[in-house]
């Protein structure tokens, strides 16, 4: 019988590698939303090419849309942008932008150099909206249902195959064009 | 494979130049809110860096949420609104200190558990031996009384030399 | 050419390990004397190829050979040539190099100091470090290479190390760290051949003992090192995170230290020879571990290297085999005997042990709180986060009581103790130490704190019990000095090493208790109050560094008027990678650092600076420094100067 206890030390490392070997799988900067299932925060800011027009929540209520956080500052931001107009292109979805702590002229000139796919832009100035969303860096892009409701959310930079999962998910809920 | 591991490298590198300490300057009108800043940022968590407090990080987010304590010190919130304003947006991730939850139970409360296991094992096998080693030298001849007093006392005398 | 020849004498270097692995085991297992002894020349063999692949790297930094790809994504020719020697180990896979060239290094020195090992013994043990050597050389050919080359178009200069990493601090910490973590094999080495051999008598702790002693120094001084170099860079006054990667060194040293103590009881009684085994192969596993925890990514944290998951899996191969074996071998043959000596209650085994159950408990929840998040996200649970709160919460009290039990162990005897005879020795400790941790934070700070007067209590009882336990020895002396000359020096690295422990403890208490910080808007002439002292900024000028420019601000530090100091802090721009880092100031003193950093410069001249007042905060790495001093007397002592003590291979 004593020696079976000699084993033990043996068999709690078996269940350390385990999970050492299932955490080389996972990546521990990836950060979930905390908002999922959650409602949109509520807002209101100037829209960035109108800034008399305040924009609410109300504005996209109603179809789902994907919410892309973006910034000037951000390199990456301009490699997702092809994705981006891509998207756009396919008018399956409509983008609204979060324009992130960033300069009105800048982020004007870049959407007209570039091409621009969003419906319209949110001009986040200080960061406060992206602070309520649980944004921490540049750039994100959230999936709400018809009912504004955050269903997913993306980090960092959006290519074709993230694009195909997002598709998929709002398959599921039915038909796309709500 | 090359180039992912100098671009990560390079990642890395710049990264961790947000190592740089972060000072701003906030002017705090009671010390005892300064404190209570002091420890706030002390115990959440960076949501981007790499095992940063927002005390220490020089990200921009860790600024916006400094800041964002700040205002809400200032708005007279407890610490509990604050944290909880944390939490809700960022998830639990940004607590150094977890919960206590029946998830993390194992986490707080196994030190003390483990201790006193240790503790326990400790007396049985000490039993155990001492058991043992009783029956060992029981086959062997006993002395007389008078002989094992004798011993005894020499025993003593030799311990209390040392 | 140079990088070439240093790879390929790596090659050579893993052939020659690959027979030390095999060779001598096999020739100790098959009593075949010839075969055995292989295997000093094959260590001696090893060392020498890698001590070659190392110093060609070490070349193709000194002559800024940038088509090294190692060399041009850490190094600079501007960069001053100590930096660029120690850059060999700023990065991964040269930091690899490192932990193989000491490996090697510890098994050429074994094979060189034990005159007093059997053969056999000798052979397994070295064979055993072959294994290791094997596994680490090949991680490094494999996947981790220093040499690999840009080809045919390289870099015209390099990418510079991390301004943060140019400073003494990299010149000592790595390597005085690795001394440790590898030299934690030396004892698992001769763990493995006392279960091969079958022999598990007191003989293989023995020969153990220097080895573990020095290796725990030395681990012990490495960790030191880094909280003292964090401390003075990173420019928040910080000195221990429980970052990942600082724990990954914790754990190792805990362990050592109770496999420290369970060496000597098995020595000298005979007693726990199977957990002393279990010990040594549990502090060469959670070095492993480290190195695990630091390359794979498996975790964040700020001191780890360029994570890879595929260099991940080749550890976990490595660490699966080591430990996996290991603790097989353990299983099947680690002696069951328990009649072999009795010992009472009160007696110095039952304190050795109790001293082993709290460093292991402490060395699990340091554990269980670094991976914890892992532990949780393997689970899909979520994502969580464990920091210094929690393991201060928990830390402490374990720490409180382990040391209270260090006091009381000390007027243990061996075997059998009266409860009479330890209160009459220790009644006194007892009460001065309750004494001065109620009268310290009444007279030093603004009053009663329970943290103080525990620290306070709980080390001055460590301290005072060691005293009165040494007075204790010149009761039935001829002379002061002849008793002096008759203690042994493990008795004095014993005492050096317990009060390392108190100085330590108060060192952390004070520092954590009655440290004081202020960030400050500051321009030419505002002065600001702390702690007592007033410190007046007086501008800044522009400096000139070897590879760096420098705002340099001068702010001068009174106390009631008097002069004390003149601190001159800096915020340097890097020239290579336009990098900023901030460059504290700190007068040090034994008593509490000033310690001021540079922020953002603000307009108009103005900064933004960070004043802190630090009570103690030496007294942490003089402890350490003490701790490791007193581990490397031990290892002085006269037994394991004398070269024929095959008497004493059984000693009950």
């Amino acid at each position: 019988m004593p020696r079976l206890l000699l084993f033990i030390p043996l068999l709690l490392f078996f269940v350390l590698a385990a999970f050492l070997w299932k955490g080389l799988s996972i990546d521990p900067r990836e950060l979930p939303s905390a908002l999922i299932n959650k409602p949109f925060p509520e807002f209101s800011l100037p829209a960035l090419q109108q800034p008399e027009r305040i924009l609410t929540k109300k504005d996209f209520i109603g179809q789902p849309v994907l919410v892309n956080v973006w910034a000037t500052w951000c390199p990456s931001c301009r490699q997702e942008h092809e994705q981006l107009l891509v998207i756009a292109q396919a008018e399956e979805i409509p983008i609204i932008g979060l324009n992130y702590k960033d300069e009105r002229d800048l982020a004007l000139q870049w959407l007209q150099q570039l091409g621009n796919p969003y419906q319209f832009n949110i001009y986040d100035e200080e960061g406060m909206l992206g602070l309520d969303l649980g944004v921490y860096g540049a750039p994100e892009t959230y999936l709400l249902d018809a009912q504004g409701i955050i269903r997913h959310r993306h980090v960092g930079v959006l290519i074709a195959q993230d694009w195909q999962e997002l598709k998929l998910i709002i398959k599921g809920w039915g038909s796309v064009e709500n | 494979m090359l180039k992912i591991k100098i671009i990560f490298g390079l990642l890395i590198l710049l990264s961790s130049f947000m190592l740089l300490a972060a000072i701003d300057v906030y002017q705090f009108d009671d010390p005892e809110k300064e404190k209570r800043f002091q420890q706030l940022t002390f115990e959440l968590r960076c949501p981007k860096c790499q095992n940063q407090n927002i005390a220490d990080s020089k990200a921009e987010i860790s600024q916006d949420l400094r800041t964002k304590i700040f205002q809400m010190l200032n708005a007279g919130k407890n610490d509990n609104e604050i944290v909880d304003y944390m939490v809700e947006r960022y998830g639990d991730f940004v607590l150094y200190e977890p919960r206590v939850t029946p998830q993390t139970y194992l986490l707080w409360f196994g030190p003390a558990v483990f201790l006193l296991l240790g503790m326990l094992v400790v007396t049985l096998i000490i039993r155990s031996r001492n058991k043992a080693y009783k029956e060992a030298n029981d086959h062997e001849p006993s002395l007389s009384d008078s002989e094992a007093k004798a011993l005894d006392a020499l025993l003593k005398t030799k311990q209390g030399k040392k | 050419m140079i990088p070439e020849i240093g790879e390929f004498a790596l090659i050579i270097a893993l052939f020659v390990s690959v027979v030390l692995a095999l060779i001598p085991m096999y020739g100790a297992s098959t009593g075949n004397e010839m075969w055995m002894t292989y295997a000093k020349p094959l260590a001696m063999g090893q060392f020498f190829f890698v001590v070659i692949s190392f110093i060609c790297l070490g070349y193709a930094f000194s002559q800024d050979d940038f088509s090294v790809v190692y060399v041009a994504q850490h190094s600079n020719s501007q960069m001053p040539i100590q930096f660029k020697l120690s850059a060999i180990w700023g990065g991964h896979e040269g930091s690899l190099l490192l932990w193989a060239l000491i490996l090697s290094g510890w098994t050429f020195a074994v094979s060189r100091f034990s005159k007093a090992l059997p053969l056999d013994m000798l052979a397994r043990v070295l064979s055993v470090m072959g294994i290791v050597a094997t596994g680490f050389i090949s991680f490094l050919l494999i996947t981790s290479s220093p040499f690999a080359r840009y080809l045919p178009r390289f870099p015209a200069d390099g990418a510079d190390l991390n301004p943060l990493l140019q400073d003494f601090g990299l010149i000592v910490h790595p390597p005085m760290l690795y001394m440790g973590y590898v030299g934690f094999s030396v004892a698992f080495a001769f763990a493995i051949a006392a279960l091969l051999s079958g022999r598990m008598d007191a003989a293989w702790a023995r020969w153990a003992r220097p080895w573990t002693n020095i290796a725990w120094a030395f681990l012990g001084m490495g960790i030191t090192l880094g909280s003292w170099w964090a401390y003075y860079e990173l420019g928040w006054g910080g000195w221990w995170f429980w970052d990942p990667v600082e724990n990954a060194s914790l754990m190792p040293w805990l362990v050592g230290t109770a496999l420290v103590h369970s060496l000597a009881a098995t020595e000298k009684r005979g007693v726990f020879k199977s957990w002393t085994l279990l010990l040594a192969i549990f502090a060469f596993s959670l070095s492993l571990l480290g190195t695990f925890l630091v390359r794979s990514g498996v975790l964040t944290s700020v001191h780890a290297f360029a994570s890879d998951p595929e260099r991940g899996f080749f550890i976990l191969m490595l660490l699966a085999l080591t430990m996996g074996g290991s603790l097989t071998l353990y299983a099947l043959k680690a002696p069951n005997v328990k009649s072999e000596s009795s010992f009472s209650w009160l007696s110095r085994e039952v304190f050795l042990l109790i001293n082993n159950i709290f460093l292991t408990v402490m060395a699990v929840t340091v554990l269980l709180g670094t991976l914890y998040p892992l532990l949780i996200d393997a689970l899909g649970l979520g994502k969580i986060s464990v920091g210094p709160p929690y393991f201060n919460a928990v830390f402490v009290p374990i720490m409180c009581a382990m040391a209270i039990a260090m006091g009381v162990s000390v007027a243990v005897r061996w075997r059998e103790t009266t409860v009479k005879a330890v209160l009459n020795k220790l009644w006194l400790p007892a009460v001065i130490s309750i004494l001065c941790g109620l009268i310290f934070p009444l007279t030093y700070g603004n009053g009663f704190e329970v943290r103080v007067f525990l620290g306070i209590s709980v080390s001055l009882w460590v301290m005072s019990s060691v005293f009165t336990e040494f007075m204790g020895k010149f009761r039935n002396a001829q002379t002061i000095t002849s008793r002096l000359k008759q203690l042994p020096l493990s008795y004095y690295g014993m005492m050096v090493a317990h009060v390392g422990v108190a100085v330590t403890a108060i060192g952390i208490t004070l520092v954590s208790t009655y440290s004081e910080e202020r960030d400050m808007r500051m321009q030419k002439g505002d002065s600001v109050e702390l702690a007592g002292y007033q410190f007046t900024f007086q501008g800044t000028h522009v400096v000139k560094g070897a590879n760096y420019m420098a705002d340099q601000a001068t702010i001068v530090v009174t106390e009631d008027g008097k002069s004390i100091v003149t601190l001159s802090p800096e915020k340097r721009r890097y020239n290579v990678k336009n990098a900023m880092m901030t460059e504290a100031d700190i007068d040090p003193s034994l008593f509490r650092d000033l310690y001021v950093a540079l922020g953002e410069p603000l307009e108009k001249g103005a900064w933004a600076v960070r004043i802190h007042y630090k009570p103690y905060v030496r007294w942490l790495w003089l402890g350490g420094i003490l701790m490791a001093f007193g581990g490397l007397l031990t290892v002085a002592d006269k037994r394991y100067r004398q070269r024929s003590v095959k008497l004493e291979a059984t000693h009950a």
